[in-house]
């Protein structure tokens, strides 16, 4: 009898609290936000929150401005984290367990407080609030995030791999670009895909920061919700939907990329 | 390659992890400079030696309150999420293949969402709980605090589930064969080997939570609740209120302390492990 009872309880059971609070809290109101951008200000459906992302200018010059901006701060951050974290991950700084850690550290501090001390800094300089200002301040947050996951892959590295390289001949530039920037890859999106979406909702920042005509379009997602009367809540959500869309884009982009990337070592000439 | 012209290459690697170094930092320690001076700009005139910054934020009511918020709802979600984000790894850790696909994929949702996304699905619940439902609830800390919970929750999975992974599979049954209930194996078998991931993953969660913003300022606008992080937006939108480079220091220092202390004992730790083995 209690063999039985004691079959009967599965350890599977620990999860369903978690997963109760998942329906609740993440699945409904994602199907929340699918119901309003579908629902017209009479509550029958429509199509027309959508038409009014798609057609309303200064709405789709927003996309295209958040677009711009994430990509030009996710490659400047790209093309400073790459050299330290290649450096770090090399000897004799390898070694040095605090030198890697003096650069993770401001991940654990308040990003709002970063952001403070970088505008303090920056308008001591002269620097006032720009587009450029802002793209600073992106590439600042995001630094150490950018960081981790490329210096991880590169410290854990199979170094026999650069090893049989150069036995084979290859110079050192050679043996960078075809040996160790392939197998670095995965790091590399994995950084990206920390920066570049997050980038869409860091209204933060370019309020901060920017001026007048620099936004993400998270501001304006903002904004629709800051007004509290329901009309604004269906194209709010329409533009959140359309965001969804896009993360998944990306995301899949990136799982492609990645698949290949930590392929083609295996595949040869690949 | 030579010796000197390697030695010129290892020079130029320091180079440039200095300037970088000095980029991330010289933020900080400006303002750590300017928060014992009276001056009205970080680059001003330094003037005297002074607390009166610190004396300052004692008086500011409203960025205590600020503060007070912050910590509470830091401490209770990463609690929270710690509890839901241990059993809930424990849960995925014994599931079928399929329904382990379903649970991780849900459970990475928020994490690879835009945030204003989130924080948006957030509003629109309350929204529709209070005005649809007719639940009696409203926007306020408690609702910040299920909030941070569900955001940072995912991250406890990610802490604790590869540790979950080096355990010995059959510890859970051979604990339930043995007679001891779920409950039971759970407390005395299972959590007392995940501790270490647990203090991580709620170090972790209670971070997240100090550093979020955009959901806790979609979220709170309605009940005027302020964290750190929203006192901090709105003053510099307005003007730069010095008294937060006071406050700034003082959080620099106290992560600065933890991360150290945190590290040392880690260190310590794997020395005692490298020598029992």
């Amino acid at each position: 009898m209690t063999e039985k009872k004691a079959k009967v309880f599965r350890p599977t059971a620990f999860a369903f609290p978690y997963l109760a609070v998942t329906v609740i809290f993440v699945i409904v109101p994602l199907i929340l936000v699918l119901v309003y951008a579908f629902r017209g200000s009479d509550g029958g459906f429509t199509f027309d929150n959508f038409r009014k992302v798609f057609t309303e200018k200064e709405t789709l010059s927003q996309l295209g401005q958040t677009i711009g901006i994430a990509a030009l701060s996710t490659l400047i951050c790209l093309l400073i984290a790459y050299p330290v974290a290649y450096i770090l991950a090399s000897e004799p700084f390898k070694k040095i367990a605090i030198l890697s850690l003096l650069f993770i550290i401001p991940m654990w501090i308040n990003f709002m407080l970063r952001i403070f001390a970088l505008k303090s800094l920056l308008s001591m300089i002269g620097v006032e609030k720009s587009y450029g200002a802002a793209v600073i301040g992106m590439v600042y947050d995001f630094f150490p995030y950018m960081l981790l996951p490329i210096y991880t892959v590169l410290s854990n590295m199979d170094k026999s791999y650069v090893e049989a390289s150069r036995d084979l001949g290859a110079n050192p530039v050679a043996t960078f670009f075809k040996v160790t920037l392939p197998l670095s890859l995965p790091g590399v999106i994995s950084g990206i895909s920390m920066m570049f979406m997050p980038i869409f909702s860091s209204y933060a920042i370019t309020e901060a920061m920017g001026d007048m005509g620099t936004s993400v379009i998270g501001a304006k997602i903002a904004s629709l919700f800051e007004n509290q009367y329901y009309g604004s809540y269906g194209y709010g959500s329409a533009l959140s939907f359309v965001l969804l869309v896009l993360v998944l884009v990306v995301m899949l982009i990136g799982n492609v990329l990645t698949n290949r990337a930590s392929r083609a070592p295996k595949g040869g000439k690949a | 390659m030579n010796k000197t012209s390697s030695k010129v290459f290892l020079l130029f690697k320091w180079m440039v992890l200095i300037a970088v170094l000095i980029a991330i930092y010289l933020p900080l320690l400006m303002i750590i400079l300017y928060s014992f001076s009276a001056s009205k700009t970080v680059g001003g005139d330094l003037g005297g030696f002074t607390f009166v910054l610190y004396k300052n934020l004692f008086s500011n009511t409203k960025l205590l309150t600020a503060l007070k918020n912050t910590l509470i709802i830091g401490v209770t979600s990463a609690a929270l999420a710690t509890v839901l984000g241990t059993t809930a790894s424990v849960g995925i850790h014994y599931m079928r293949r399929k329904m382990k696909t379903v649970s991780d994929t849900a459970s990475q949702i928020t994490v690879v969402n835009a945030e204003i996304v989130t924080a948006m699905g957030f509003f629109l619940l309350m929204i529709f709980l209070r005005d649809t439902v007719r639940l009696p609830i409203n926007f306020n800390l408690g609702w910040l605090i299920i909030a941070h919970t569900v955001i940072t929750t995912p991250y406890v999975i990610l802490t604790v589930t590869p540790r979950l992974k080096q355990l010995n599979p059959n510890i859970l049954e051979a604990s339930m064969d043995l007679g001891a209930g779920p409950m039971r194996s759970l407390f005395t078998v299972m959590l007392p080997q995940l501790a270490g991931a647990m203090v991580s993953g709620f170090a972790l969660a209670f971070t997240l939570s100090l550093d979020d913003f955009v959901v806790t300022d979609i979220n709170s606008k309605g009940a005027g609740i302020e964290t750190i992080s929203t006192y901090v937006y709105s003053g510099i939108k307005m003007k730069m209120p010095i008294d937060i480079r006071a406050l700034s220091t003082i959080i620099f220092v106290v992560v600065l302390t933890a991360l150290i202390v945190f590290n040392v004992v880690k260190n310590k730790k794997a020395k005692e492990q490298a020598k029992k083995a």
